[in-house]
């Protein structure tokens, strides 16, 4: 088998070898199917409660979409105007790694009281969770142009403008892109947990009614959905990310 | 006054006036057409001596005059390089080159409806310093020699009266350095630009240059002026013979002086 072959069959070969141990460990020790159950058992509640699955998982995405959409061109537009002006910088930052550090489920209720139940905190709660590192990417991209080269445009008369367009901004766009990938995992962390909380539908939802009726499969069940959303969005940020910005990673910028 | 650059009884500190000064009394005049260098122990104000030449700072005591005119705006009819090449990683070579003429006018304002005229003008400065027909290249997939002769082509693009060089190859091999003093020789003596090059090494300072300036260390100050009479056009043999060596000696002495 040639390399590139074995290294796209890779990521399937090993989440099969991942569900085989699973299922015969759980045969082997005789786990009972309410504390974990088997991945027969999971499959088997993903066929049979589909329909409720499949439409809680697409309010789920709609919710983080929106969400991540939110945080996408705040978090830009933010990251900008901080790594514009270092009074800005200085005025903000202390207050951003605040919030940043306050746990989002905390802030539910508050969204609750104001908003309802429902869509717009899950919305809010995937923009509140994942705007962050978009922002400080954006920042340091721009925080990290080479004095050297500043000198060397304003000596030519550039403006601010003209060093935030022409450099600025080209080399902040891979660490834009990077944090894309960081900001979408957690936008859906954001939504489900709110949903959990506060909502009568959605996949975070669907797992807390699992639970109270006692259908640990459909719990499984559940998390899959999320995994599955999880990595497609995942992928599709890396796929954006090298097609805008393949020249870094060629040149081996700003790889961390 | 004659001088084309002439820095007079300059001090300059960073954060204010209460700061610790980084030149004081700096007194140095660089005629048109005339290649200088600086030479000092680090931390003798040889970078701030960049910033106010090209009008990045201002000095608190003292003047700046570059062409017959107080600098009191960046200096536009100068261009610079540095150590680190600083070529945009998106942008091909020849693309780089073509950033300040975007910036600058009155090129600025031409460079859309003239862009043939100014990639032809490019690729003619790449040329004459070895690099023909690397424009397309990205600046990584050129060796660090390469960059650096692209850097000092984008700091030459729009033509300046003077260039300002801030030890420029000092991050390169040896024989990498000695292949671009003579690119830079070549250059000043085909475009009679003033140079004003700022170095730590002295083989480089009177190989290239007519005239040798060395820094005291912090504040920094001229402790002494050097011209250099060995005959153009120069080679590197010429960094072989005794008369070279006696000068690269002399200032070495004023640098061990100003370091104690």
């Amino acid at each position: 088998m040639s390399q590139a072959l074995s290294v796209r069959l890779a990521p399937w070969l090993y989440t099969l070898v991942l569900l085989v141990i699973w299922e015969v460990a759980v045969h082997l020790f005789r786990i009972p199917e309410f504390f974990l159950p088997p991945p027969t058992s999971v499959g088997r509640a993903i066929y049979d409660y589909w329909p409720a699955i499949y439409r809680n998982s697409l309010i789920t995405l709609w919710s983080t979409m929106v969400g991540f959409a939110l945080a996408v061109g705040f978090g830009l537009l933010l990251g900008l105007l901080i790594g514009w002006s270092r009074t800005i910088y200085a005025g903000l930052y202390p207050l951003m790694v605040g919030f940043n550090a306050i746990p989002k489920v905390a802030v539910v209720p508050i969204l609750v009281l104001w908003f309802g139940i429902g869509f717009m905190p899950a919305m809010l709660t995937a923009f509140l969770i994942s705007f962050f590192p978009i922002v400080v990417n954006v920042a340091t991209g721009l925080a990290t142009i080479e004095p050297e080269l500043e000198d060397v445009l304003k000596a030519l008369g550039a403006s601010k403008l003209d060093i935030m367009r022409k450099v600025g901004i080209p080399r902040s766009l891979p660490y834009f892109f990077g944090s894309l990938k960081v900001a979408i995992t957690l936008a859906f962390v954001g939504s489900v947990v709110s949903e959990s909380v506060a909502s009568n539908n959605g996949i975070g939802n669907l797992m807390l009614q699992a639970q109270a009726q006692f259908l640990v499969p459909l719990i499984f069940a559940g998390l899959v959905a999320l995994a599955v959303e999880g990595i497609v969005m995942y992928w599709a940020m890396a796929v954006l990310e090298r097609r805008m910005t393949s020249w870094a990673h060629r040149s081996g910028f700003a790889q961390a | 006054m004659s001088a084309f650059v002439a820095l007079d009884a300059v001090s300059h500190s960073y954060g204010g006036a209460g700061g610790t000064l980084a030149v004081e009394g700096l007194t140095i005049s660089v005629e048109r057409g005339e290649f200088a260098a600086v030479v000092g122990p680090s931390g003798c104000g040889k970078s701030t001596l960049m910033k106010l030449a090209t009008g990045l700072q201002f000095p608190f005591k003292g003047t700046v005059q570059v062409a017959g005119t107080l600098v009191t705006q960046p200096v536009k009819i100068a261009g610079m390089a540095f150590q680190a090449p600083t070529l945009l990683p998106w942008r091909t070579t020849l693309e780089n080159l073509l950033l300040p003429l975007e910036i600058v006018e009155p090129h600025r304002s031409r460079i859309r409806r003239q862009k043939s005229e100014y990639v032809t003008r490019a690729e003619k400065l790449l040329a004459s310093v070895g690099l023909d027909g690397q424009g397309d290249k990205f600046p990584w997939e050129l060796s660090g020699g390469m960059q650096m002769r692209a850097s000092l082509c984008r700091a030459l693009i729009h033509e300046p009266q003077l260039l300002m060089l801030d030890e420029p190859f000092a991050a390169l091999d040896a024989f990498t350095r000695e292949e671009l003093w003579c690119v830079i020789r070549d250059l000043h003596a085909a475009s009679k630009i003033t140079v004003v090059l700022v170095t730590h090494d002295l083989r480089e300072a009177v190989f290239l240059a007519d005239r040798i300036f060395v820094m005291s260390a912090r504040p920094g100050r001229v402790l002494a002026e050097r011209k250099v009479d060995l005959p153009r056009p120069r080679d590197l043999e010429v960094t072989f013979k005794p008369e070279f060596q006696s000068i690269v000696h002399e200032l070495r002495e004023h640098i061990v002086r100003a370091r104690q």
